[in-house]
């Protein structure tokens, strides 16, 4: 009981018994799972395992039946909405992509940066040259600089993952929950944003969702597979990937 | 509030509209009091005090374009700030009439008297003070669309919900206002007003200067809206009427940035229906109707949604055919008409006049204006008519 006691207070996310159910459907089922600060973590598991339900779980979209949901050692997550949630630095990619497609590469940036989101800060904002480094910055780090004038809209499939990537990082968030980035990219799309995960691992704390094993493998990080609602199996991809009960459920034979 | 937000919203259409306006605001009421009666350019006062309600018109219609055009709110009961900002002008100019009413009573409004009421109801207090009056102009409706848009968007109402509540705002505003114990009226409304800040109401003169007064906040309306959409809240906005949740999960208070606008919009059309009802002498339920805000939605949908300068062209434009087809042999067929023009632009011009012009000039401004990015802007798309609409 001590032991976990530190380790939620260390941890970046805490998950501890979380159970949700929809219509008698139980979607998560007592799932437990622990997050370090600097740890990047890939989530498995079949469809239907629970994997975008835990992540609206941790960003206040849907709320747990029961169980504990920390962040940062002390914050109850279960309490907080969406917007509070992501104010305390939580960042999100979605499955499908979703930027701002009628507004610019540029822009798309200048909305996700971690400034002033109220109403009267935005109605009087003037620009500063410490916000355009930081755009310059971003737009370099996820190669769209070229595009920055372009509607988001016009985007490959491939960018607009990028943009929104990029998003997560103008919003500097503590942990960036990444949902399937590299669904619909080509192989070298594949392996520059293994790369540029990476690179973001260095600064942030990452759980990334996503079915692509090569990629996965890429990452070299620590592994959860999920199924039904509960983790399956946990640790390094060749511990994980050599597991019977994953074989079975997930990977096939 | 500081003079970037001005430079930066007045692009070069901006400033041109502006501009037309004003100068249609001076020279309609010139032309109507300086020039002989019968000459050729004299503006006839009929004229004048119709295009002054083309002009209420359209400081509603830029109110219902801040909202959907850029916030992707679709009101269908915009009519009804419009009404209430019409009331509370009426109200004073009920009180004005003074013991020059049929009954002569010089507190209680002739309605009033025919239904044998002793006292002014309270609600009726101030409304003698022209600054009381101005002031509930804007706090009425105000007020209202605070109340109901923080109901409504704080318990996540959205797209078609939305729309089909705020019809049912208006609608039961419109049966409370029928009703003669309601104190405003009844089916009659409120009428027969003799004068505004001592000025008679009929007198050439004060047409006139009613006229140049909603041409003045036409321009503020359009200038406000403007500085709005050019801000970096004018780009939350776009999110929001884009990608919702993903705005909010990038940690905007989406409730706040809706509640703000609505509010404003309500106080605008509360403006534009201030301004209405002296020019047209009259204002009663009728102006709840649902098919009034449907309608006004309409005008907007032509000229162009999200380009303000579009929704103002769009009321204009259409209420002008309105007025030529319903006094011709076409006039039972006038609904019908104005149907079909829904369905045409929905289906032959999506993004209305004012937009469907911007993405065919845009790609040649462009190319005009810098020939070696041309290749680029052909690559990239730059000025391409936006997809996601």
């Amino acid at each position: 009981m001590n032991v976990m006691d530190t380790r939620a207070t260390s941890a970046m996310l805490y998950l501890d018994g979380v159970h949700v159910s929809f219509d008698g459907f139980h979607a998560i089922n007592n799932l437990s799972l622990t997050l370090a600060p600097g740890e990047m973590r890939a989530i498995i598991g079949p469809n239907g395992a629970g994997k975008t339900t835990m992540m609206d779980i941790i960003t206040g979209k849907t709320k747990p039946d029961e169980g504990t949901v920390l962040f940062d050692g002390t914050v109850d997550l279960t309490r907080l909405d969406e917007t509070r949630i992501a104010e305390l630095g939580i960042g999100r990619k979605f499955q499908k992509p979703t930027v701002f497609e009628s507004q610019t590469v540029q822009d798309n940036l200048l909305l996700a940066l971690n400034v002033d989101h109220s109403v009267r800060g935005t109605l009087f904002w003037r620009g500063s040259k410490a916000e355009s480094e930081r755009i310059d910055k971003v737009l370099e780090t996820i190669r769209l600089t070229d595009a920055r004038n372009r509607l988001a809209g016009s985007l490959s499939h491939g960018q607009k993952q990028w943009l929104e990537i990029g998003m997560l990082l103008a919003q500097d968030p503590k942990v960036l929950l990444v949902d399937e980035p590299v669904a619909g990219m080509t192989d070298v799309e594949t392996h520059l944003t293994a790369e540029l995960l990476k690179e973001i691992n260095k600064n942030h704390t990452i759980m990334v969702v996503e079915h692509d094993m090569t990629f996965v493998r890429e990452l070299g990080v620590k592994v959860t597979c999920l199924h039904e609602g509960t983790v399956l199996a946990e640790g390094s991809i060749d511990q994980v990937s050599s597991n019977e009960r994953v074989v079975e459920v997930y990977l096939g034979r | 509030m500081t003079p970037h937000i001005l430079t930066r919203s007045l692009d070069r259409a901006a400033t041109a509209f502006v501009l037309i306006v004003a100068a249609v605001g001076v020279l309609i009421p010139l032309s109507n009091l300086l020039l002989p009666q019968g000459s050729m350019f004299q503006v006839p006062t009929y004229l004048v005090a119709l295009w002054g309600k083309y002009v209420c018109y359209a400081i509603l219609a830029l109110a219902i374009d801040l909202i959907w055009g850029y916030c992707g709110i679709l009101s269908l009961g915009h009519g009804a700030f419009f009404a209430l900002g019409g009331y509370a002008m009426g109200m004073y100019l009920m009180r004005q009439i003074g013991s020059r009413g049929v009954y002569g009573n010089p507190v209680l409004p002739d309605f009033m008297v025919f239904l044998n009421w002793d006292k002014l109801p309270w609600y009726w207090y101030g409304f003698d003070k022209f600054w009381f009056a101005a002031l509930m102009v804007l706090l009425v409706p105000g007020l209202l669309a605070f109340c109901f848009g923080w109901l409504a968007f704080r318990s996540r109402v959205t797209g078609v919900y939305l729309s089909i509540i705020t019809q049912a705002m208006t609608y039961a505003l419109l049966l409370g206002f029928f009703r003669n114990d309601f104190g405003f009226g009844g089916n009659n409304g409120l009428t027969d007003f003799k004068d505004i800040l001592g000025f008679n109401v009929q007198a050439e003169g004060t047409r006139a200067v009613l006229f140049l007064l909603s041409c003045l906040a036409l321009i503020v309306a359009f200038l406000i809206c403007r500085a709005i959409v050019t801000s970096k809240l004018g780009k939350v906005l776009i999110a929001v009427r884009d990608a919702e949740s993903r705005t909010r999960f990038l940690g905007y208070r989406v409730e706040s940035y809706k509640l703000f606008v609505f509010t404003l919009s309500a106080c605008m059309a509360g403006v534009a229906g201030a301004l209405y009802v002296p020019q047209v002498g009259i204002i009663n339920p009728s102006e709840f109707a649902p098919g009034n805000s449907i309608e006004a939605v309409i005008w907007v949908a032509v000229g162009g949604r999200g380009t303000l300068v579009g929704a103002a062209l769009g009321a204009v434009v259409v209420n002008y055919a309105k007025t030529f087809f319903t006094s011709g042999p076409l006039a039972p067929y006038w609904l019908f008409m104005l149907g079909a023009l829904f369905i045409l632009v929905t289906l032959l011009l999506p993004k209305g006049i004012v937009g469907t012009f911007n993405s065919w000039w845009e790609p040649i401004r462009a190319r005009r204006n810098s020939p070696d990015a041309e290749s680029a802007a052909r690559e990239d798309g730059v000025g391409a008519p936006n997809p996601a609409e």
